[in-house]
């Protein structure tokens, strides 16, 4: 993996573990 | 009656939207898509699309949902009737419901190819028939006949409907939202399992001929100039369009279930954000991380050339997971049971439009009217099953899978935007909302996502042949534009050979099952047309 791919691919994940966390997270806290 | 129908949590709502939208699509086209347009740099132009079109367009669908809802209606036709200020509405919104029939039809059929998959790979037949040889087998296409009729095909998919049929005929609640709420978190647990097992392949293990994090490199690096290649912009923005079931009326109808003051705002950016996880971070970690590490990076770089990764998951997966040992079974199973529940959770949301739609408007029972949907797909699918070898798999595909679903977004947002008024729209979004919606989107709605749709239809109507460069250049050098076979007018006047009925020796050919294909299109959608006047004239819609 180059170093581009792999900063991509972080970059990427982070975004949508980030945005799955938060409004996930709101669904599940606001009932 | 499913007006008096609710969702029996949220949580499940949001699932059960989210499994609507995850579909066989997330798996087997996405990392192809990327791999093929840009790697990594695939992905600017496919968020950029997510947050311009693909958000914009759930908000819009959640809202024209919930607003129906409240009127007793479930489906498309009536709401346009409410949106809109001219009774033709109510027949443009009957091309979602014709969508939901033609495309559940074939849909069930591929979703039982998994389901038959699943049984095959636990009793071990790969080990005995290759998949390149099982499938052609399978579909019939291996029987010398364009009409040939394949029976262990229409045994699952008969199986296939029947299991749609009952989890639908138990209800909202207890048939949609429990059938997700099982089978998206198992569908996220099989998908880590087999990434975390692909992507930690040793190099010295049986049949590893390279990494598998080269063909992971090879889905993200970067290669800028993807970015500045049209047909990159448009392929994101089809994958886009396409991954998140918009353009339907299943989100409509599945909105249409929450109460008047229920947020919708949240609920729809959740759902969307749920399926980007599982298309880019599952999706992009399974198929061809593994298929590399025992094929190698050239010959997977040809497999997905055509922008598909089908065939991989198909016919090269189930060979390679033979290299697992005892664990081959499992990770077939894994594998094709995730296919499966990707597959069923959308073909559920493409049933529910169907019944909501005989329940609300004709006073149909919820038994009969999943019975209904069931004869119906079985007929229609049975009709891919049968001439799927003549191209009828694909026509389906094509029209009501493809076309249909950006002509009906297009409406959709029309309507929502410049008829039912950005101001209404903007306050129905935010209505209830228990997330600040950025007050941009009330611009982006009505003027940049329609561009978007429009430049994604006006691509599929003339995509040329080659490259876009080499089109314009033969048109201004008046040799003309050269449509591509699978361009909206190449297909209507069937470009690229020659246009005949029957062969030599008097056979059916290809052309002949596509323009039946097409009859059979045309009389469903003037049969949904058609029950839709019959329900606005008999004034049985609720008021």
């Amino acid at each position: 993996m180059t170093r581009a791919a792999w900063l991509m691919l972080a970059v990427t994940w982070a975004v949508i573990a980030y945005f799955n966390v938060r409004f996930f997270g709101m669904v599940l806290r606001k009932k | 009656m499913s007006s008096k129908e609710r969702w029996g949590s949220r949580a499940g709502l949001v699932l059960a939207s989210a499994g609507n939208a995850v579909g066989l699509g997330n798996f087997l086209r996405f990392p192809a898509q990327a791999a093929q347009h840009g790697g990594g740099a695939f992905l600017i132009p496919y968020l950029t699309c997510f947050l311009l079109m693909g958000i914009p367009l759930l908000w819009v669908e959640w809202s024209i949902g919930r607003l129906g809802g409240r009127y007793g209606h479930h489906t498309a036709p009536g709401m346009f009737d409410r949106l809109g200020r001219h009774p033709s509405f109510k027949y443009l919104g009957a091309i979602g419901l014709c969508s939901c029939v033609c495309v559940a039809g074939y849909y069930c059929y591929i979703e039982s190819w998994t389901l038959a998959y699943v049984w095959h790979s636990v009793v071990g037949t790969f080990k005995t028939i290759p998949p390149e040889r099982f499938f052609p087998d399978y579909l019939g296409q291996h029987q010398g006949s364009l009409f040939a009729f394949p029976r262990e095909a229409a045994f699952w998919f008969l199986v296939t409907v029947a299991l749609n049929v009952w989890v639908l005929s138990r209800g909202l609640a207890k048939g949609i939202e429990l059938a997700s709420k099982i089978g998206m978190p198992l569908l996220i647990l099989f998908g880590a399992v087999l990434a975390v097992k692909g992507l930690t392949l040793p190099p010295g293990a049986p049949g590893v001929v390279e990494s598998p994090l080269a063909g992971l490199n090879f889905v993200w690096n970067p290669r800028p100039s993807g970015l500045f290649d049209p047909s990159t912009w448009l392929a994101a923005a089809g994958q886009n369009f396409f991954t998140l079931s918009i353009g339907m009326g299943s989100i409509q109808c599945y909105a249409a279930y929450v109460k008047a003051n229920e947020d919708i705002a949240l609920n729809a950016a959740s759902m969307g954000w749920m399926t980007e996880f599982v298309e880019i971070i599952l999706g992009g970690s399974i198929l061809i991380p593994i298929a590399t590490a025992y094929l190698g990076l050239a010959a997977v770089q040809a497999a997905t050339a055509g922008g598909s990764g089908f065939g991989l998951g198909f016919l090269t997966l189930p060979k390679l997971f033979l290299n697992w040992g005892w664990f081959a079974p499992v990770a077939g199973a894994l594998w094709f049971g995730l296919l499966f529940f990707a597959g069923i959770t959308s073909s559920l949301a493409m049933g529910q439009p169907v019944m909501a739609f005989l329940e609300d408007e004709f006073k149909i029972e919820r038994r009969k009217a999943a019975l209904m949907f069931g004869g119906t797909t079985a007929a229609l699918g049975f009709f891919c099953v049968w001439l799927y070898p003549g191209g009828a798999f694909d026509e389906f595909d094509f029209w009501t899978g493809t076309v249909a679903l950006v002509v009906f977004a297009l409406i959709e947002t029309f309507i929502f935007a410049y008829v039912f008024g950005m101001d209404k729209g903007w306050e129905e979004i935010t209505r209830g909302a228990d997330m600040k919606v950025p007050r941009v989107f009330r611009y982006v709605i009505p003027y940049v996502t329609p561009f978007l749709l429009v430049t994604i239809f006006v691509a599929a109507l003339v995509k040329p042949a080659g490259a876009w460069g080499a089109a314009m250049a033969s048109l201004t050098s008046g040799q003309g534009w050269p449509f591509a076979p699978d361009s909206i007018i190449g297909k209507i006047v069937h470009a690229g050979g020659t246009y005949a009925w029957f062969d030599a020796a008097g056979r059916g050919t290809r052309d002949l099952v596509i323009d039946l294909t097409r009859v059979l299109l045309t009389v469903i959608l003037a049969i949904c047309m058609g029950l839709v006047w019959r329900a606005w004239r008999r004034g049985r819609s609720p008021a």
